[in-house]
């Protein structure tokens, strides 16, 4: 909502300035988002009419102007603008006059010609960006005033956002309201007097759809000159509120639009074919909107016909065929109340929100409703002349107002402070509402504008608003002291974002959704939810891995001459389960890239690999209930892979990007990356503490070798009932191929650590707890003690 | 033979220019060896008479000690300067680089959420979490905003179907965590959130922290006290300046919108605050009865605050970033700024 405050000042009259008025307005929740100037501020231009025009001696371009200024003679000015004409009216900067720019008008010589002034264009006078000759101004301007005084320069244009409870405030009557409220000065009505009636046969209406359209009103109106221009003053207050001039008919519609914020709609009553008809649309009845838009309608939304044809989408935009052009000389003008819920979202879902469909759809004054009718019939009549048919009219049951009991109590219980009812009554009186004593507080009924006014909590926040939010005192809150759960999902997610960082991971965060490319190589297991209405295409699915999106991030850090990246991200992903319900998982993603420690003196450089990466998860996850088992997870390597296995459950994948993707994402080598599902992972990790042995540990190595085919899982998930006491421990502790090692072979060595709590252990004891170990070996994986 | 303090004298001197150990072993030979000058000495007590043999013996062994402690402390003075010589061959430069892993970091957005989760637990608020599909009922319909409602219009929802929109704000998880337990309420939630835009200021992907505080006693008063004092504590501010303006939301009621001094300029005008000296900040209010009362909540008894903060905004404004979109580009030479 845009006005000037000119236009504002017509209705009522304060004495705050401009600033102190938006201020407050903002204050009260008429948030103004701009406060303008019409023009920069500029001295000592004036109206001045071109009394003759000569041809500059020296130069073609230039002429010689007389200029009346109203002073006892014209001034001699010389001018280059292309438009001047004698008897035009235009600005006339005089000598000292100082234009926007710092620009100081002096006595000058053009070409030898002395000149005393310059006329001036918009764009001379900050009024426009760009100007081509002079600012042509009416012939009735009077010659000699001044400027600013003559096009009301100094005003001030307001911008308001307003919230969407607030229509009322959609018109330059509703903010008057509003600063009434709040100046406690009283707004001036323009007297609107019914015009007097012609002998127009009325053009009947029919309401078939009464509950949308409570009040329908319409009159035929005969233009005398219908190609009157429209009045310069109703031109500036239109276009300081943004709206171009689409000729008399609309303007006027406009201007009561803006004034009144009730919208109305003129149709060409020529082009009519009886009886006007408020109906719904049928399903898939067409309309050529104004706008050039063929719309295919539907049963709910709610239109004016003919008798022949849908005419235009009631309250939102009228139709091509019966809209007045600059011949029309009968309108049928129309004035009505749609009720909100028959507009709501209709615009939006057809694209075509206008400034009439906004007002209806938040709530239109119904009792203002013939009163704007009249207005827009006496502007009409006044500038072009003609004569008004009788208003036919339409109404069944109005939005009622019902009272509401706002209880002082209930006041200081919700906002913390104490406000006697005598100043609750002042209060809601200065916003026009009707107040009835009540011995808890008062009834009050709104006013029949506000539509959002329903509970007494609504009238709460009017009370607070008048007396300013900034009044109400801040009080410390009062409250049980409880101690608070730690939920251990989200310790568990703290303590792993922690264990990275300290691992050398940076922490990433990308887009949950992605683009398809990316989607298909990783979407082989769950099904993808796709977003109906995406941003953009490579943001269109929702993203079932957090993977590509740290190899988009890899990606990016690559082309930025990165060398070393290493990520993680811990975030939902999305997909249907084969029930067809939406999942949407905690995952924890890594991705590392490059070197396994950051380029450094001393260190030979090695690229990070497998057991690296398997390593950073080892970190993670309580170890022994962790298995790592080859899989095939399409998107890896399909050597270089693993299932993470916590207590029998696969809570994710680790492994080495696949060398086709390597190739695919254009990537000099491979990376490693993880993922595991965070509400798989069990969070309950109780620690149960195990006495220490006093008697001496003891460490036997043991290397054998064993076929390749065999796995170090395999061969420990065989040896893991003998890992029991005294056993503490058997680990491997070093691989080996080559010389002294068969082909297809490969040597372990495996450390076992023993000791007993209850006694030193006997060289007899441990030979055979190794002995044991290794028969094992031996009989499952056909060992050779090396 | 030369007199026994000529001998003390020679040795004394000859030892205490001695710098290695072999020298120094050949040194005490000379005097005290089987052959020793001292030795000497000794073995010509034999020709003396019994009345000068102890006497002579007793001298030839005050000399001979003090030749053993000028021994002692020439090899103390050689090891110590064997150590030194030792020490300085192996001093390093210690001004080359530390090696082994280094630290990642965490991302800015973490790293502020942390901070105001610390802030509101420390108030007592629990930290809950919850689904950023969303249907088209929690987002809206039971947040008082019924299909049609104007106010869907200012949310840029994405819609995977009629039924589930991508969650436009955190305040779903209100009715999510009120409907599972009995009041009183004190909880944050803070998430990543969508909306369907896209500029210099708004990314299709962000993350607010909800709160909520229902109870016996909360009012609007203790809603400003609360929010007034997490900025300050946020910004570290003690004088920090704010104000509340009346808004709408059609879950709250009063509404409010709080706006903070500039924590850039202090209130002189800048570029962060468009002039103006404030900042918006957060989205607030009462919570609406048509939200509370549909749960089984006595309005009458109970009754509650709640509020929507950006995080990225107080991160941006906490770290003087001045573009939204950095946030989830993911650059290195950014994410490790906040390390």
């Amino acid at each position: 909502m845009k006005f000037s405050e000119s236009w504002l000042k017509t209705l009522i009259q304060y004495n705050w300035t401009s600033k102190q008025l938006a201020d407050a307005l903002t204050m009260a929740g008429i948030e103004v988002e701009a406060l303008e100037s019409v023009a920069p501020p500029f001295s000592g231009v004036v109206v001045g009419q071109v009394l003759s025009a000569d041809k500059h001696p020296e130069a073609d371009r230039l002429k010689v102007l007389s200029v009346d200024v109203g002073e006892t003679s014209p001034l001699q000015i010389v001018c280059g603008a292309g438009n001047v004409v004698v008897g035009m009216k235009a600005p006339c900067a005089k000598v000292g006059a100082l234009l926007p720019g710092e620009f100081k008008i002096k006595e000058a010589k053009l070409r030898g010609v002395a000149s005393f002034g310059m006329m001036c264009s918009e764009k001379e006078l900050g009024l426009k960006e760009d100007a081509e000759g002079l600012m042509v101004l009416s012939a009735e301007a009077p010659v000699g005033t001044d400027i600013r005084q003559y096009l009301q320069l100094d005003d001030q244009l307001f911008t308001l956002k307003l919230t969407p409870n607030r229509a009322d405030c959609l018109s330059v009557l509703g903010v008057a309201r509003e600063v009434s409220a709040l100046t406690k000065a009283s707004v001036n009505l323009p007297s609107i007097d019914s015009v007097p009636l012609a002998n127009l046969p009325p053009r009947s209406v029919m309401n078939e759809a009464p509950e949308a359209c409570p009040l329908y009103l319409g009159r035929r109106i005969r233009l005398a000159n219908p190609k009157t221009p429209t009045p310069a003053w109703m031109l500036e207050r239109l276009e300081r509120s943004g709206i171009r001039s689409h000729g008399i008919v609309v303007d006027v519609t406009n201007y009561v639009l803006l004034e009144m914020g009730q919208p109305l709609h003129a149709f060409d009553d020529e082009l009519l074919t009886g009886n006007v008809v408020i109906r719904f649309a049928q399903n898939q009845e067409k309309l050529m909107l104004l706008n050039e838009q063929e719309v295919s309608l539907t049963e709910d939304i709610l239109v004016i016909a003919d008798e022949k044809e849908v005419l235009a989408m009631a309250g939102i935009m009228g139709g091509k065929t019966s809209a007045v052009s600059d011949n029309t000389s009968q309108l049928f003008l129309e004035a009505a109340f749609f009720q909100p819920n028959s507009i709501a979202g209709r615009a939006r879902r057809f694209n075509v929100a206008t400034d009439s469909s906004h007002r209806f759809e938040r709530g239109v004054d119904f009792t203002n409703t013939a009163k704007a009718l009249e207005r827009a019939s006496a502007l009409l009549l006044a500038v072009c002349g003609g004569e008004a048919g009788p208003v036919v009219k339409s109404e069944h049951t109005l939005p009622q107002r019902k009272a509401c009991l706002v209880r002082q109590q209930r006041v200081e219980r919700v906002l913390g402070i104490k406000i006697a009812t005598q100043q609750i009554t002042e209060l809601l009186t200065q916003l026009g509402m009707t107040i009835e004593p009540h011995d808890q507080g008062v009834q009050v009924t709104p006013p029949s504008y506000r539509f959002d006014l329903a509970i007494e909590e609504d009238y709460i926040e009017e009370i607070a608003r008048l007396i300013g939010y900034d009044e109400i005192p801040e009080l410390t809150p009062v409250g049980k002291l409880n101690m608070l759960t730690q939920p251990a999902q989200l310790t568990m997610e703290s303590l792993f974002q922690d264990r990275l960082v300290a691992r050398d991971y940076q922490e990433a965060i990308s887009y949950s959704f992605i683009g398809e490319e990316w989607q298909r190589h990783f979407s082989q297991q769950q099904q993808a939810l796709a977003l109906l209405n995406p941003i953009a295409s490579h943001l269109g699915i929702m993203r079932t891995s957090i993977w590509p999106g740290l190899l988009q991030a890899l990606q990016y850090n690559l082309t930025k001459q990165a060398e070393r990246v290493r990520l993680f991200e811990m975030g939902r992903c999305f997909y249907k389960n084969n029930q067809g319900e939406i999942e949407q998982p905690k995952k924890l993603a890594l991705l590392a890239y490059g070197n396994v420690v950051s380029e450094q003196w001393g260190e030979k450089a090695r690229t990070v690999d497998f057991f690296d990466i398997k390593s950073d998860i080892e970190a993670l996850l309580d170890k022994t209930n962790l298995t790592f088992n080859a899989s095939q997870h399409p998107v890896l390597h399909p050597g270089r892979q693993a299932t993470i296995t916590q207590l029998g459950q696969v809570v994710g994948y680790v492994g080495e990007l696949h060398p086709r993707l390597v190739k695919a994402f254009d990537l000099s080598q491979s990376c490693l990356m993880a993922e595991l599902d965070l509400e798989l992972l069990s969070t309950e990790h109780a620690i149960s503490y195990q006495e220490g042995s006093k008697y001496p540990q003891v460490k036997r190595d043991l290397a054998v070798i064993v076929d390749e085919q065999h796995t170090l899982g395999a061969m420990l998930a065989s040896l893991k009932p003998l890992i029991t006491h005294p056993i503490q421990d058997l680990f491997l502790f070093d691989l080996y191929r080559g010389a002294g090692v068969p082909q297809g072979k490969k040597s372990l060595a495996f450390r076992i650590v023993m000791q007993d709590t209850e006694k030193t252990l006997t060289d007899n004891d441990i030979d055979s707890m190794v002995a044991s170990v290794l028969h094992k070996l031996q009989s499952d994986f056909q060992a050779e003690l090396r | 033979m030369q007199e026994l303090q000529t001998i003390l004298k020679e040795a004394v001197a000859s030892l205490s220019s001695i710098e290695s150990p072999a020298l120094l072993e050949e040194c005490k030979a000379k005097y005290l060896g089987k052959t020793g000058v001292l030795t000497e000495h000794l073995k010509a007590l034999g020709k003396l008479s019994a009345e000068e043999r102890p006497l002579r013996g007793a001298e030839i062994n005050q000399v001979k000690v003090a030749i053993e402690e000028a021994l002692r402390l020439q090899r103390e003075k050689i090891s110590a300067l064997e150590l030194e010589k030792q020490l300085a061959s192996e001093a390093l430069d210690v001004t080359l680089p530390g090696r082994g892993v280094g630290v990642g970091g965490l991302h800015p957005v973490t790293h502020t959420i942390r901070r105001i989760r610390q802030l509101f637990s420390s108030m007592g608020f629990e930290v809950a979490d919850g689904p950023e599909i969303e249907t088209d009922d929690y987002n809206f319909t039971a947040l008082n905003i019924p299909e049609n409602h104007p106010a869907r219009a200012m949310h840029d929802t994405f819609y995977l179907d009629a039924k589930h929109v991508l969650r436009t704000h955190t305040s779903p998880m209100q009715v999510r965590y009120m409907e599972k337990r009995e009041p009183p309420y004190q909880v944050i939630v803070p998430g990543r959130v969508y909306r369907c835009d896209s500029d210099m200021t708004h990314t299709p992907m962000f993350h607010q922290v909800e709160g909520l505080w229902v109870s016996e006693t909360v009012t609007f008063s203790s809603l400003k006290a609360t929010l007034i004092e997490f900025m300050r504590q946020f910004f570290e501010q003690e004088e920090l300046k704010a104000r509340f303006r009346p808004s709408f939301f059609p879950f709250t009621e009063p509404s409010a919108e709080m706006d903070i001094g500039c924590v850039i300029c202090h209130g002189e005008g800048c570029r962060v605050c468009s002039h103006t000296g404030w900042l918006e900040v957060l989205g607030c209010g009462m919570v609406h009865p048509n939200v509370l009362k549909p749960l089984g909540i006595d309005t009458e008894r109970y009754v509650g605050f709640a509020f929507g903060l950006g995080v990225e905004r107080l991160a941006m404004l906490r770290y003087g970033v001045n573009d939204l979109r950095v946030f989830f580009e993911n650059d290195l030479k950014f994410l490790t700024q906040f390390n």
